[in-house]
């Protein structure tokens, strides 16, 4: 897909109406690419519906029959853990991570974004270059810390890190917002008599809001689709989150269990979904201002 | 890291109160409130970064299982790995095969999504929002799971082109798991909708006045106007493509197979630290990954001074 249609005669004034058949194929062709793009999430819940036998046998994206069964299947959960308890972990793991995003990154933003101290050039600098840290290089001696600590197995380190502002990645999106806040606010209040404390949470804070909902929503995703680290901290059954559960589907790659195991996946899909249709306004744009500044 | 680069440009607070007096005790004071502010970044970065970077420096010089003390063995660890490994060296290939395919091919569809939505005027919050959605849900395991059904033996893809399951060739799964990182083209193309929009319509229209075809205005005007973006968006996927985990855990069920065609990188080194006990080897092989994203990360920066445009550098 490209803009450049055989037409080069086309006026490049896009402000006025241009031919109708460049529009028609511009439409077409994205809903070409959308189609394509569709078709694995449509190939999902069409399979998490099939009968065992359609799935081998039937080339057909929609099932002959309705399996609701699958989903009970996929109820009774994993290694005898219902759905229920799964999904009250994910919740879980989930709702801590994006509470302590959303409080310690803010906290850490506005002394960068507001605040003068000694070593902040080089502080800053240096939360940056923690963007482009690797997870790999610090995960192992932070398993042996927890692991110290008693706190392997547990939700701790999948949750205390996000209280101490470790995902830089947020500290800098929160940053870019403050900074475009008015300073006069701030100003006005010190004249006031408002300390920094006070500026911060009845003032500044308020006015972040959409950098805090999309610190949130964005967490709350990427925890929820985390694997790699609930991976190595958790290893009992009865703790395991939904996305954890699905790894013993991983194994075994029997097409007889690929009903429940995709029923289990659209379950495990759900929520990002619902948070995608609730908020991508801000999503998007989160994502957009990331890359671009102003 | 190549951190100097980055413009980094703490905001000046605003002149109006004027410069303040060093040893006022108001000043004083908001440096400590300042202090207050960071004390949970600061802790978190001392002791859940900058020490287990230190630690596991250490721990690449030694020999080391969790249950017993390290014992120190020098550059055993990197020698082995460069000497002795032969599936090091294939993690290696595999990983650099897969930044090399999946990186460029995300980015040139993302850049073409933007640029057909960018001139469309309906519907194009619709597309963006709907084009953005995979790259929230691919990163699941959910998602790896469908695409290792799909590329497999009686999948879609063989019935469609009758090449076989993908997943279980060597010469191809890479591909599969390539072709999931593309379908997460969204991410960057909104950046790149962002950045377009950020370009003067008049430059388009006084190319247009002088006679410049549309491959031309792309060249000369979209290209180097969208230049940092485009390199804000290199520099983030291929950081974020070395690291790449769930998907080739999920495509060959931990083991990066066909023949160790899908064994990245992170994946080995998970084998060698959580599965085999080798957490010394497996810090070796964090730092060696931290070099090479620092190494790339340093090249792309210095290369962007002769392809990188900043029109507010041109005095604009």
């Amino acid at each position: 897909m490209t803009t450049t249609l055989p037409h080069g005669t086309t006026p490049a004034d896009t402000g006025r109406a241009p031919f109708p058949w460049r529009r028609a194929a511009l439409h077409t062709g994205a809903l070409a690419v959308l189609a394509v793009m569709l078709y694995p999430l449509a190939w999902l819940l069409a399979t998490s519906l099939k009968p065992a036998e359609e799935v081998i046998a039937s080339l057909n994206l929609l099932p002959g029959r309705l399996e609701w069964s699958n989903y009970t299947t996929a109820l009774e959960g994993v290694n005898g853990v219902t759905v229920w308890q799964l999904l009250t972990n994910s919740l879980l793991i989930a709702g801590g991570a994006v509470l302590g995003n959303v409080l310690s990154c803010s906290l850490a933003a506005y002394a960068f974004a507001r605040l003068r101290f000694r070593l902040r050039g080089p502080l800053f600098a240096f939360m940056i270059a923690t963007i482009m840290l690797p997870h790999h290089a610090v995960l192992i001696p932070q398993y042996i810390i927890f692991n110290q600590l008693g706190m392997v197995n547990t939700y701790w380190p999948l949750i205390l890190p996000k209280f101490l502002a470790t995902e830089a990645f947020f500290v800098f999106l929160i940053v870019q917002f403050m900074r475009g806040l008015p300073r006069e606010l701030e100003e006005a209040a010190r004249i006031d008599g408002c300390g920094p404390f006070r500026s911060f949470f009845l003032i500044i804070l308020p006015l972040t809001r959409p950098a805090l909902i999309t610190t949130a929503i964005f967490t709350f995703i990427w925890t929820w689709n985390d694997f790699f680290t609930q991976l190595i901290y958790l290893f009992s059954p009865e703790k395991f989150t939904l996305t954890l559960a699905l790894r013993s589907f991983v194994d075994a790659s029997s097409q007889s269990a690929f009903g429940p195991m995709f029923a289990m996946s659209v379950i495990a899909l759900l929520p990002i979904v619902l948070f995608f249709l609730a908020f991508q306004r801000f999503l998007v744009e989160g994502m957009a201002s990331s890359g671009v500044k102003g | 890291m190549t951190t100097t680069d980055i413009p980094v440009t703490p905001a000046r607070r605003g002149g109006a109160t004027g410069p303040k007096r060093p040893g006022r005790p108001g000043g004083r004071r908001r440096e400590g409130a300042a202090w207050v502010f960071l004390s949970p970044w600061v802790l978190g970065a001392s002791v859940l970064t900058l020490l287990p970077m230190a630690v596991s420096l250490y721990l690449s010089f030694t020999d080391y299982d969790m249950f017993n003390a390290p014992s120190w063995v020098g550059l055993r660890n990197y020698t082995q790995m460069f000497t002795e490994d032969p599936r090091y060296w294939r993690s290696v290939g595999a990983t650099l095969r897969y930044v090399v395919i999946a990186v460029p091919l995300q980015l040139a569809v993302a850049l073409a999504v933007a640029m057909a939505l960018k001139s469309m005027r309906r519907g194009r919050a619709f597309y963006r929002s709907a084009f953005y959605a995979p790259s929230l849900l691919g990163a699941s395991m959910s998602i790896a799971l469908v695409w290792r059904a799909i590329f497999n033996d009686g999948g879609t893809v063989d019935n469609l082109l009758g090449t076989g399951g993908w997943v279980n060739r060597p010469e191809w799964a890479l591909f599969a798991v390539a072709l999931l990182t593309v379908w997460q083209f969204g991410a960057p193309m909104v950046i790149f909708l962002a950045g377009l929009q950020q370009i003067p319509g008049e430059l388009y229209e006084a190319a247009s006045v002088d006679g410049a075809s549309r491959w031309r205005q792309f060249l000369s005007i979209t290209l180097p106007m969208l230049s940092p973006v485009v390199f804000f968006n290199l520099v983030l996927q291929t950081i974020q493509a070395f690291q790449v985990f769930t998907p080739a855990f999920a495509v060959s069920a931990g083991k990066g197979g066909p023949a160790d065609s899908t064994l990245f990188y992170t994946l080995y080194l998970y084998d060698r630290g959580f599965v085999a006990s080798h957490m010394g080897y497996a810090s070796a092989m964090a730092w060696v990954l931290l070099l090479a994203i620092g190494a790339v990360t340093a090249v792309l920066f210095r290369t962007s001074r002769s392809w990188v445009f900043y029109a507010d550098e041109e005095g604009r």
